[in-house]
């Protein structure tokens, strides 16, 4: 197990283009030692799917703040469900309502992070949850 | 030197321009005899100061840091050139600044209803905030547009959709501004085709358009069209403002998204005058006159939490814009050489945790946009790292202006700090580094270039990344966040449901259905004929909007024409 790096896909799904966020993600995540592969913007539900299955990604990490998570985490999440993906973890970083974070946990997203969230306790929730996993 | 040695020199980050000093014998005599025993006994909090930014600030600043700094040549009077002191003799004391809030959501009913109320609230302009699919050229009943209608500011799809926008609210009357980039040429025409039906006359109509391409490739990444034929449609429109609109801006020219995107304020400052620049040279190129268009640009900066560094970033802009004009363009007019800006306080500095204190850095934030001498002002909502703000919020950062304006009597007087060793020191510091990286990108053969190498997406990803380790390790502190946490409650926001979507489609729907498909059709076809020519686009765009064709079949047909841009991803 330790010989292979976590494989993490970072999407940032939607029409907005403020990829500050994810960006940082994407370095931070490779920084501590994973294997990450960008999308760069505006990525279907559809196109992430594919995506993470080409990459064999272990983690799928979503960037979004516009607004539109209610729309595009259920597509995704169905999507995974059926092309038997159900064994990646999904998480979304951004700016989410409080309100919407349970239906969101209940669809099978594994955590959600909230602006201030430093990139340390992303790593760790990782690496944590991916120990556990195998 | 082989060429990759000088590429690769050409694109690094200049360093800190650090200004050299000359202490006097009676300020060595205090390092010797006043300071050093203070140190022995207790040292200071930290070993290096630094800005927000990470530029270095040193403990005492005085004559000994102006050493080539004349009061005449760099500081002058304000209203007179190089405007380091404002644009105008008499500043806030004339006039305030107009207090413009960004708003918009939902459908074009409800931005028109929250317009009314802060006009009513004693708010002097207008700002409009669009969603993401019109920022993005699509209709609301796109597939793409799911999920995103009337979420980040207000769905608009048509001429009907804009009439609504401004009902009731006379556009001979009140400053707009727009906040619009790729389809800006096109919600231009929809805001005149309206102003016509209420008969107002354009040459009196007043506002601006966002309209700023550059920023978008470099950090707002809201673009459609690649780079040469977005700066046409930039250039049209400067064309067609000078002629038919004198009092309009047709851009307004951002840091702001760029310093959002987590560069430091030098970095905002460079990338934002060279798109300036850049901008002056397409017009120059296209056969205007420097001083035929270049008095009807506006620009747009951050007000960040670093107090100083702000104010030294206006005062240092107004310098370099001057210099610019003089020294490049051989400008002739006064008005060329002012530069003119709006501001808005730091979005990204703004918490979600403990949302109360957003209230106390956007109060701070302001207060250094009034003293970097600003035309106009957004003072950001407390619940913004949450979602759009609700009337509450939106009412409380309104009144955060009207109290610095009516209270803290800051407006007394000009440039208060006019002559601050400090904000002076700052001041040549901001510009000098701002110069270094200017000269940089017009080796590199000028903006456009530099963005497609991705130099300034790269500088800028390098700063924000480097901050947030800062913030990670605590060597910048964010109350609320990496220090003095607590357990809170969560917040009322407002929220935005899909409702807005199906009654944009149901609009929609019946907006095909009326208008004349023959019409819109003729109108589209031409436009694509002239998109493929040289001449200046507005009157074809103004003429389709007209025929109540939709911002997306207009997008599509110019799509067309010119194609789409996609970035190099860097991370």
């Amino acid at each position: 197990m330790p010989t292979k790096k976590i494989r993490v896909l970072i999407a940032k799904p939607g029409l907005d283009g403020h990829d500050r966020g994810a960006k940082i993600i994407a370095r931070a995540l490779r920084d501590a030692g994973m294997e990450v592969i960008y999308t760069g913007l505006r990525q279907t539900p559809e196109m992430i799917a594919s995506a993470a299955i080409q990459e064999d990604a272990d983690v799928i990490g979503l960037s979004i703040l516009s607004g539109a998570h209610n729309t595009i985490c259920p597509q995704l999440m169905s999507l995974l469900k059926a092309k038997g993906m159900d064994d990646v973890v999904v998480l979304v970083g951004g700016i989410i309502p409080e309100a919407d974070i349970p239906a969101m946990k209940k669809s099978g997203i594994a955590e959600i992070f909230l602006p201030g969230t430093s990139t340390q306790d992303i790593i760790e929730f990782i690496n944590k949850r991916l120990a556990v996993g195998t | 030197m082989t060429d990759k040695t000088k590429v690769q020199t050409e694109i690094d980050t200049p360093a800190a321009p650090v200004s050299p000093r000359r202490p006097s014998a009676k300020e060595k005599s205090w390092e010797e005899n006043t300071l050093k025993p203070t140190l022995e006994k207790s040292p200071e909090r930290r070993a290096e100061f630094t800005t927000i930014s990470g530029h270095p600030i040193r403990r005492l600043y005085t004559e000994a840091d102006l050493q080539d700094w004349s009061p005449e040549k760099d500081l002058g009077l304000p209203g007179e050139a190089p405007y380091t002191r404002g644009i105008h003799s008499t500043m806030h004391r004339g006039r305030l600044w107009t207090m413009r809030q960004f708003a918009g959501f939902g459908t074009a009913e409800d931005t028109n209803a929250r317009f009314r109320y802060l006009l009513a609230q004693g708010q002097t302009g207008l700002s409009t905030a669009f969603d993401l699919p019109t920022l993005m050229g699509y209709d609301s009943d796109h597939a793409l547009s799911e999920g995103e209608v009337g979420k980040c500011g207000v769905a608009i799809s048509s001429l009907a959709d804009m009439e609504v926008l401004f009902d009731k609210i006379p556009l001979a009357n009140v400053t707009t501004s727009m906040t619009i980039n790729s389809p800006a040429a096109i919600i231009w025409a929809m805001y005149l085709a309206v102003a016509e039906k209420q008969g107002a006359d354009w040459k009196k109509l007043s506002g601006t358009l966002q309209n700023d391409i550059l920023k978008e490739y470099i950090a707002q990444k809201e673009y459609i069209y690649p780079p040469a034929p977005s700066m046409r449609l930039v250039i049209d429109s400067f064309e067609f403002g000078v002629k038919n609109t004198p009092k309009f801006n047709p851009i307004s020219i951002s840091g702001y998204h760029i310093r959002e995107a987590g560069s430091t304020a030098i970095q905002e400052l460079a990338f934002t005058l060279r798109d300036g620049l850049e901008y002056v040279e397409w017009g120059m190129r296209r056969g205007m006159d420097v001083d035929a268009f270049v008095p009807q640009l506006s620009f747009f900066f951050n007000a960040h939490n670093d107090f100083f560094e702000e104010i030294a970033k206006y005062r240092a802009a107004r310098r370099i814009w001057h210099k610019a004009m003089i020294e490049r363009y051989k400008s002739k007019s006064p008005r060329s050489w002012a530069l003119r800006f709006h501001t808005q306080t730091a979005g990204c500095s703004l918490t979600a945790q403990q949302p109360y204190n957003n209230v106390v850095r956007t109060a701070i934030q302001a207060l250094a946009a009034v003293l970097g001498g600003t035309q106009s002002l957004h003072t950001n909502s407390l619940d913004e790292a949450w979602a759009l703000p609700t009337e509450f919020a939106a009412t409380l950062a309104l009144r955060t202006q009207q109290i610095i304006a009516h209270e803290t009597g800051v407006a007394n007087t000009v440039d208060p700090l006019g002559g601050s060793y400090f904000v002076e020191t700052l001041t040549n510091e901001v510009e000098r580094g701002a110069w270094d990286y200017i000269h940089k990108i017009d080796a590199m053969g000028g903006m456009v270039t530099a963005i497609e190498r991705s130099y300034p997406q790269r500088e800028i990803a390098e700063a924000s990344y480097r901050y947030q380790m800062e913030v990670d390790r605590k060597e910048k502190i964010v109350v609320g966040v990496n220090d003095f946490v607590t357990k809170e409650n969560s917040l009322e926001i407002l929220q935005i449901d899909e409702t807005v979507a199906h009654r944009q489609a149901e609009r929609l729907r019946k907006l095909r259905a009326d208008r004349s498909q023959a019409e819109v059709e003729r109108r589209l076809n031409t436009l694509r004929t002239a998109a493929r020519g040289k001449q200046n686009l507005m009157t074809f765009i103004y003429d389709t909007v007209k025929a109540y064709a939709t911002l997306g079949e207009i997008c599509e047909a110019m799509r067309d024409v010119f194609g789409t841009y996609e970035e190099v991803a860097i991370t």
